[in-house]
């Protein structure tokens, strides 16, 4: 397994490099220029100036050779450095947004708690709520639960994020005012008071993430139940006098979490990557917010920063995911 | 039925009128229209350290037979007495805690172990949950069991789907003994295996059952197993058990006709006996379990069939010592069947 698991990490090492390469052609080829949103009374021999003052008078390769040291040597010890007070930062050039002129990283450092917290937490409880409700709907399979639960999730499936989101607003920030509509970054927990309005901005984000996430991890979850509450070794346990708390918890729910756990593990990337269009609609500042600004704005490094990292994010994830997997099942050896 | 073959012995088994019917359910509201008379009133009795083998074609009940036995599932009419425990319509959570008693061998070796439990899991998990055991006594048992059935104490970390079909078997095996059960029904346990793997397990269950004293209903449609194995044999047939004898009466002297069609197909070994077999060739197919005919159920193929086996149920009547046949051909209709049960 450890063996696998070096393999596989050894094996990322070209796939990133290639999506990579792949990521930073592909924003090259796009039209778009870092200079067409200053004033057009600028003369073309200053914007000339300005774009090889971006470093873009270089060849594509030599471009991409520099921004891939930038990105994966300096910027990962600038984020150390900031995260554990190490003096360990290269004293070199940074990978700047055109739009701030700051470092991409410290914009994304400053981004990522409100995402994690937000989308995480959404992420969180849709699966915390959609694991008992799988099982329940299988264990009583056509009962009035099941059914509820199974329509629940449909709905919850079926509807867009941005219609439950923009009725949610409407229902309880408008009409019933218990909610802001509005997520506000600024606001730093201090005491007792601020924590409650925290928490009252985060609902309605996290209830639509919630609901979102749970009607696919439920359907996943009573669908794999289901699958296994037939099958013979769940007899042999009744046979064997086990309790129907044990047969249900420990047989079955064992072998049915084997596919649900590799969903939830391929769902996780998309909490870092943020809900673009729930963040968007509760004007959370979250990654997925930074990502379509950046785009806007043509703000290529940023956008080549954040893919990158969703790239990584989503290889490791596949990663982690393979081997859980073999860690559940004992049939699935990898070596 | 009530006392076949063991004069002045009480039977461990005691299963009088026995009913299985599965629900069929249509439409919107999925009412009952009918139902699947998967196993329709049978009784018999088992007998301490004795197999009752149960033969029959696919599709007769047997199994549905066996695991209503045990009830493993809840059973729509009569009576279980395991024991002197009468164990028909009592609930599930009091039943559990005479599972110990009573075990079962099932068919598939594959699936009805959990692939995601090691052997020391499976052969170990009724302990933790009926003797409550420490570690060291636990492993102490599982190796016994192990040894018990012949598989390499090595093998205890080991996951089912790493071992041959036989020896999944073996471990199926020694799980059902693990609690020292006195009654064990084995639902066809060869059938999933080769024919020299068939004969080790065999041998291993009479073993078994010599060292352990214990009692089996031992489902199969191989007849040449069940002679070798079986001290008497019930024929079933759409849900009904048509005759019940023992083993040597059975084989010698078959009474319903549907016993001497299926004993007719077994073959023959010898060439030359081979070519002088008359068989019984029997027309048409079974008869579907959820809407049986009237009358007699084997009244649709009998090569023997009268106009009375159309319309009235044949009564089960005892023909010869302890060969119990329930066909009109032997006798008058005298008692029904309700009244032969009760007696």
């Amino acid at each position: 397994m450890l063996n696998y698991t070096i393999r596989r990490l050894a094996m990322a090492v070209p796939t990133v490099l290639i999506i990579s390469l792949l990521i930073f052609l592909l924003l090259d080829l796009a039209p778009g220029d870092p200079t067409a949103q200053l004033p057009l009374t600028i003369p073309p021999e200053v914007r000339e100036d300005i774009r090889m003052a971006l470093g873009l008078g270089d060849p594509v390769l030599i471009r991409y050779v520099k921004w891939l040291q930038l990105m994966v040597i300096n910027e990962p010890l600038h984020a150390l450095a900031n995260l554990t007070g190490w003096n360990v930062a290269p004293d070199t050039q940074r990978i700047l947004s055109w739009q701030t002129r700051s470092p991409v990283g410290d914009i994304i450092a400053q981004r990522i708690p409100q995402t994690l917290w937000v989308v995480g937490l959404g992420y969180l409880f849709g699966v915390l709520i959609a694991l008992p409700i799988g099982i329940i709907s299988a264990y009583k399979q056509y009962s009035w639960f099941d059914q509820i639960g199974t329509f629940i999730s449909m709905v919850g499936f079926s509807v867009p994020v941005f219609f439950t989101g923009v009725v949610m607003i409407l229902v309880f920030s408008v009409w019933l005012g218990w909610f802001p509509s509005m997520y506000d970054t600024t606001l730093r927990v201090t005491n007792w008071e601020t924590f409650v309005r925290q928490v009252r901005q985060m609902v309605m984000p996290v209830a639509v993430l919630a609901l979102f996430n749970a009607a696919q991890i439920s359907r996943f979850m009573r669908a794999s139940m289901l699958d296994n509450l037939n099958q013979d070794y769940v007899r042999t346990a009744r046979a064997k006098g086990m309790k129907e708390q044990v047969v249900v918890l420990v047989h079955v729910l064992r072998n049915s979490m084997i596919p649900v756990v590799t969903v939830i593990a391929l769902g996780i990337p998309a909490v870092f990557s943020g809900a673009i269009i729930t963040e968007t609609i509760f004007r959370v500042n979250g990654l997925g917010a930074l990502l379509i600004n950046a785009i806007y704005a043509n703000d290529i490094p940023m956008v080549q920063t954040l893919t990158f990292i969703f790239a990584v994010l989503i290889v490791l994830f596949n990663l982690i995911a393979d081997v859980l997997y073999g860690i559940l099942d004992p049939r699935i050896r990898y070596d | 039925m009530a006392d076949a073959g063991g004069i002045g012995r009480t039977p461990l088994l005691e299963v009088r009128g026995l009913k299985m019917h599965f629900p069929i359910t249509s439409g919107l509201l999925r009412r009952q229209i009918g139902a699947v008379k998967a196993v329709d009133d049978v009784s018999f009795d088992v007998f301490p350290r004795e197999t009752l083998g149960m033969v029959g074609e696919s599709g007769c009940g047997k199994s549905t037979c066996g695991r209503a036995v045990l009830r493993l599932y809840d059973i729509t009419a009569g009576t279980i007495r395991l024991d002197g425990v009468e164990i028909g319509q009592i609930p599930q959570p009091r039943l559990r805690k005479l599972r110990p008693k009573m075990q079962m061998v099932f068919q598939d070796p594959q699936a009805s172990l959990n692939p995601r439990m090691t052997v020391a899991g499976i052969i170990g998990e009724p302990l933790d949950e009926h003797a409550g055991w420490g570690r060291r006594q636990k492993l102490d048992r599982i190796y016994e069991l192990m040894d018990a059935v012949g598989l390499n104490r090595n093998f205890v970390n080991r996951y089912p789907h790493e071992f041959s079909g036989g020896q999944r078997q073996r471990i199926g095996i020694a799980r059902a003994l693990a609690l020292n059960p006195a009654f064990i029904v084995c639902d066809e346990p060869i059938a999933a295996l080769d024919v020299s793997i068939q004969a080790q397990v065999v041998n291993l269950l009479e073993e078994l059952q010599q060292r352990f004293g214990l009692t089996y209903l031992f489902i199969s449609h191989d007849l040449s197993m069940v002679r070798h194995i079986a001290t008497r044999v019930a024929v079933m047939y759409l849900g009904k058990i048509v005759e019940i004898a023992p083993r040597e009466r059975l084989y010698a002297d078959p009474k319903h006709p549907y016993t001497q069609a299926l004993l007719s197909a077994v073959p023959e070994p010898d060439p030359a006996a081979e070519r002088r077999v008359e068989r019984i060739i029997l027309k048409g197919d079974v008869p579907s379990p959820a809407n049986p005919p009237k009358g007699c159920n084997f009244c649709t193929r009998c090569p023997q069939v009268m106009e009375i086996c159309r319309e009235i149920d044949p009564p089960t009547q005892e023909v010869a010592p302890g060969q119990f046949v329930a066909c009109h051909l032997y006798g008058e209709p005298r008692r029904t069947t309700a009244e032969a049960t009760a007696a």
